[in-house]
This record gives structure tokens, sequence and C-alpha cells, in this order.
């Protein structure tokens, strides 16, 4: 075990905390930067949808982990950030162009979604995005002149400094990865700083933030913002990754797994938008998997134990069924949510902690450390 | 004039009268008691002067200035720190981080500094570490530094509250019940810290405290309230026996 000893203010300051962690993220870093050059073309996609929904799990994670706000509405700001991608591309705006103004518009409508959202709090919060979610939806299908309405937009390739960069290239990879990368460590850096504390202020006590000179509704609408402007970037991504998009891409489904991410991964970490981000891009084949080969195997199996031919095709045809009903993916999602909640509140991040410490303290781990503690003194909320 | 000053301060809530038409005023430097039996508009006052509360009628004064229609987040900025009477810290914060949200009135970095973590921004970071550092010197507070607030013991955390409010580096300090639920050593030791406050750090202190012992150890002068009113005014023994007083606490 390693014990740190802080010498200079510098140490609480900076972002590795000793050279443990450099050597562990370069090695992290060059397995990425080498990655597409190993790994067959349908990992790398992968990949490249893990970065943006990473990405994206990092933008909610400023506002639902560390600001305390509640959102559903995620999806609305992607779409905003890819349908202002496709329709400026249209009229051959650069990408360096369109990107930032992807990101900024998508900014501005955070921060207009966060001022009617000051007065609300927890599930009326969530009620409130979810219903800015839907009238984006809406707005897509119908603003028929700008979105193409439900027949949907092309996103041709993007060309940066004149060289032509399609969706499965290596150079696109490395363009989202940078964006990831380039947002965690802004997201960071804010985390170390005045802004990031008065966030975290704001979700534990919003009066005790106000009695210490903090603007809480300055500083929702900030938090807003910049998560609204960072999911606005992703969308740029995401639409030159899908190289079309449609309104029935951004459904609420879609801000459910963004919660899921962050949920599962782990709310109170950054590490935890990214293995939430793997998780929810690698469940989707695995459910393929099944939904394909569980009914052959589930008749294979009834074959084992004695029964027929007729009524092992009959569990088969059965099966397969049940695993092409339409929402089971909705429902899988919901029980994963429930399971999380229930058993391992702390997220992925915080397994991997907890297996962390086991061998620090080994043999010496109580399960106890972790467990959640009834709180005894509970204030009188002034709100 | 006075250093601050409340005049004819009322909070009503339909017919209840939990502040009527209250007058007082603090001397700079002076650390000043508000006693009354529960429900006597002690903390209600406290919540009218950091604005949770807006005043029915009646106005503040803090350095001669009108802090009446501030917002509250501005009254931290003039220089009025509070603790709670039932901790109000970010429990799933450091113990550092927490103290370092009582440095926010002095933080002048705009976003995309902060974003960039310009040297500038990192220089602040500095400058709050040190102020921090010094008022954890101050209230003994070393062992604690990198906990989490919700794993501390309730003893702990009052004096965490009372840090992060002096980390803020106040000219008024308004402490609402700072020996609640703290043992007798622990009790001793805020009083302690509470005249070191006014000697050492020349913060005025406005203080509501149930705590007899601690209000006599401390104060320099007592208000007594009762049902919204002020009973009486004075040196603590002077108000300790004044006949209103005692009514209101014995039953007459």
């Amino acid at each position: 075990m390693r014990f740190l000893f802080k010498t200079d203010y510098e140490d609480d300051i900076r972002l590795f905390p000793h050279s443990g962690y450099v050597v562990s993220y370069g090695i992290l870093l060059a397995v990425l930067l080498i990655a597409p050059y190993v790994v067959s073309s349908y990992l790398m996609s992968q990949l490249v949808f893990v970065c943006i929904y990473a990405t994206v799990g990092v933008a909610l994670l400023i506002l639902t982990g560390f600001t305390g706000q509640a959102s559903l509405g995620h999806a609305a700001f992607l779409a905003i950030g890819a349908y202002t991608a496709a329709y400026l591309q249209k009229y051959g705006v650069p990408f360096p162009v369109y990107f930032l103004a992807a990101g900024a518009l998508t900014g501005l409508i955070g921060a207009l979604v966060g001022f009617p959202a000051l007065r609300l709090q927890g599930i009326y919060l969530v009620i409130a995005t979810i219903s800015f979610a839907f009238i984006v939806e809406e707005i897509l299908a119908r603003w028929e002149s700008v979105t193409n309405g439900n027949e949907g937009m092309r996103v041709k390739a993007l060309s940066l400094l004149g060289v032509t960069v399609s969706r499965d290239s290596p150079a696109f990879y490395f363009l989202c990865l940078a964006v990831l990368v380039l947002t965690i460590v802004g997201t960071l850096n804010l985390l170390r700083s005045p802004t990031g504390r008065a966030f975290v202020a704001i979700r534990d006590s919003e009066t005790a933030a106000r009695s210490m000179g903090v603007n809480v509704a300055l500083y929702k609408v900030k938090s807003f913002a910049i998560s609204a402007a960072i999911t606005g970037f992703a969308g740029v991504l995401f639409a030159h990754k899908l190289s079309f998009i449609s309104p029935e891409m951004f459904t609420l489904q879609l801000s459910i797994e963004f919660i899921i991410v962050i949920l599962i991964g782990g709310t109170f970490s950054l590490h935890g938008a990214v293995l939430g981000a793997i998780f929810i891009v690698m469940i989707d084949p695995f459910l393929t998997y099944l939904k394909d080969d569980m009914p052959g195997i589930i008749a294979g199996m009834a074959a084992t134990f004695g029964a027929g031919t007729q009524s092992a095709a009959n569990v088969q045809s059965k099966v397969a069924a049940f695993a092409s009903l339409n929402g089971l993916k909705g429902a899988i999602y919901g029980i994963i949510i429930v399971l999380f909640v229930l058993f391992e509140p702390l997220g992925l991040y915080g397994r991997w902690l907890k297996i962390k410490l086991f061998f620090q303290l080994f043999p010496l781990y109580k399960r106890a450390t972790f467990k959640r503690q009834k709180i005894y003194v509970k204030s009188e909320r002034n709100r | 004039m006075s250093y601050f000053r409340a005049e004819n301060l009322s909070l009503h809530f339909g017919g209840l009268k939990a502040v009527d038409a209250v007058s007082f005023a603090v001397e700079k430097g002076e650390i000043l008691s508000i006693i009354g039996p529960n429900g006597a508009g002690k903390s209600s006052i406290f919540n009218l002067i950091s604005r949770i509360y807006r005043p029915t009628s009646g106005r503040i004064f803090f350095e001669d200035q009108d802090i009446t229609e501030e917002p509250p987040y501005d009254i931290a900025r003039l220089g009025i720190a509070r603790t709670f009477q039932n901790i109000e810290l970010f429990e799933n914060a450091t113990v550092l981080s927490n103290l370092l949200v009582g440095r926010h009135r002095h933080s002048t970095t705009q976003l995309w500094q902060e974003l960039l973590f310009l040297p500038s921004v990192r220089a602040n970071e500095k400058v709050h570490r040190r102020r921090v550092e010094q008022v954890i010197e101050f209230l003994d507070l070393e062992p604690y530094r990198d906990k989490l607030i919700s794993g501390l013991p309730y003893g702990v955390r009052k004096v965490i509250e009372l840090a992060r409010a002096l980390c803020s580096e106040p000219k008024l300090i308004l402490l609402d019940e700072p020996s609640s639920g703290l043992n007798v050593e622990e009790t001793s030791d805020m009083s302690f810290w509470i005249r070191d406050m006014k000697s050492e750090l020349g913060v005025t202190v406005l203080m509501v405290e149930h705590d007899m012992s601690l209000v006599n150890r401390v104060s320099d002068r007592v208000i007594a309230l009762n049902y919204g009113r002020v009973l009486a005014m004075g040196s603590p023994a002077e108000v300790q026996q004044h006949p209103d007083v005692v009514a209101a606490y014995l039953g007459a």
C-alpha cells in the first residue's frame, strides 16, 4: 500500500496524485492509440460509440452527478447537435465551424432549458426535461424545411483540413477519442476550481451554498449550458458516425441509455461515464447474440432432457417469439437499472474501488467500509 | 452609527408573528448572544439576515448599507457568514472541498479560465488553499482534511461548519446554536474558539444559543426574545435577572 505524504498545496491540485497514475493512464492511452491498427473493424466501430457515449456520460455527470439536477432530455441535446451539423454541412460550412456552432447552439438551448428548471426539484425536473425532449423530437419531425422531417437527413463524411475522414477510418476514431479526452480534462479542471465546487455545493445543500455566496440560479444555468454544449459536440460526431439521422433515433430510450451510462458506471466519478459507456455499447451485441442463439440453445437443452423433436421445435419458436418482442430491450434496461440501484449503488467504478481496496488491505478488508450508513441527523431543509 | 443594525424587523406567517418589530444593533468587535425559549424567533432572525426569508417589514443595515433587498448570495459577499443549527454541510464532499466552498466569495476566475486551468486559476487555488489551511490550524481540523463529511461524527461536523464560515473571512459571523449536540468538552472548546475569533481574527459575532454557561462565558451583551419580541437587552447577568426573562423561562 502506498502512502502519500503531501508536502505542497500542489499535491492537492494536481490531476495525477502520484506517478502510478501517470504510468497506468499512459499505458491505457498507448493501447487506445494502437487499437485501430490491431482490432477488427467491428470492434473499432464499437470503440467510436464508446467514445461518443462516454462524452455524453461526462456531460450528464456534470449536470446530474455533480450539480444534482436529473435530466432525461439529453437525447434532445444530442439531436440538436447532430441536426445543426447536418444542416450547416449542407450549405458547405467547414467542419471546425459547424462543430463549434453545434456546441454553442446546444449550450445556448441548454441554458434556456435551465431557466424554467430553476424552480423545479427532483422528479418534477425529470418530467420537465422529458417534455423538452418530446418537444424537440416533434419539432424535428415537423420542421421539414430544415430537418427534412421523418425522412431524415444524410450526413456526408466530414472533411478536415482538406482531407476526407470517413466514418470507419482510424482518423475518425482519433477525433472522437480526442473530443472525449479533452472533455474529461476540461471537466476535471472545472471540478478542481470554484465552479466545480459550487456545483457540488448546490447538489448537497442549496441553502448552505447560497449562504456561502454561491449564486445558485446562475450556477445551475451554467451547469445546464456546459452539459448541453458537450452533448452537442458529441451529437456532431454521432451524426457523422451514423451518416444518417432521423427523429426516431433521438427518443426517450436514448435519454434513458445515457442515464444508464452514469448510473451503472457510478455517479460520483468521471470513470463512471467511461465504464458505463463501455457497458451500454457492449450490451447491444450481447442482446443480439442472445436473441439469435438463445432459442436454439434452449431447444437443444430441451432435447437433451428428453423432449421430443416436435416439442423442442415448439420451445424454440416460443423462445424466438419472446426474444423478438417489441420493447424487450427497454424492459431489460429497466431491470438493469433496478438491480444496480439495489445492489451496486456506487456503480461499476464503485465495484472497482472495492476490488482495489480489497487487495490493498488484504487480508483486512471489511465489507462494512462501503455500507450505506443511516443518517441520523437530517436537517430541516430551507428551500 | 452601529456596525450592524436591525430596525423594526418583522416576519409574519399568516397570523403568526414569528418576529415582531425587533430592533437591535451589534457593535464592531463584540459578541452578542440572542437567547429565548423554543419558538421565540431566534433562528428566524438569522434566516432574515441571511435572506432565506424576506422580512414582512423592517430594514437591516450592515456597515451603513441597507442590505434588506440584497439577494441571498450577496450577503456572503458583503462579509456576513453563518452556520446552521442542524448542520448544512456538503455531505458527499471532502472536508477540504467544503472549506474551499467557503472561499467562494473570493473567487475571481472566469469559467473559460477554469476549463483550461490557466496559471491564474492555479495561483488563486493556492491562495485559497493557504487560507483554508490557516482555518484548519485554528480549529484543529488537521486529521480530517481528506475525509468525506458523511463519515464524520456530529461534533466534528459542527466544527467544520464553523470552519467553512471562517474560510470566507467574514466581518460578521452568525452562529446558530454552535453548541447544540456537543458534549461538555466540545462546548468548552467552542467557547474558546468563539473568543479567539473575536480577539485574534477580529470577527464580530452574533450568536443564538441555549446553553447559558456558554452564553455567560463568551457574550459581551445578550438579547432575550420571546414570542418574537425583545424582552431584555444588556450584560449576561442583567438579562438573566430581568423579571420578564425569568417569567418566560420558568412561567410566571
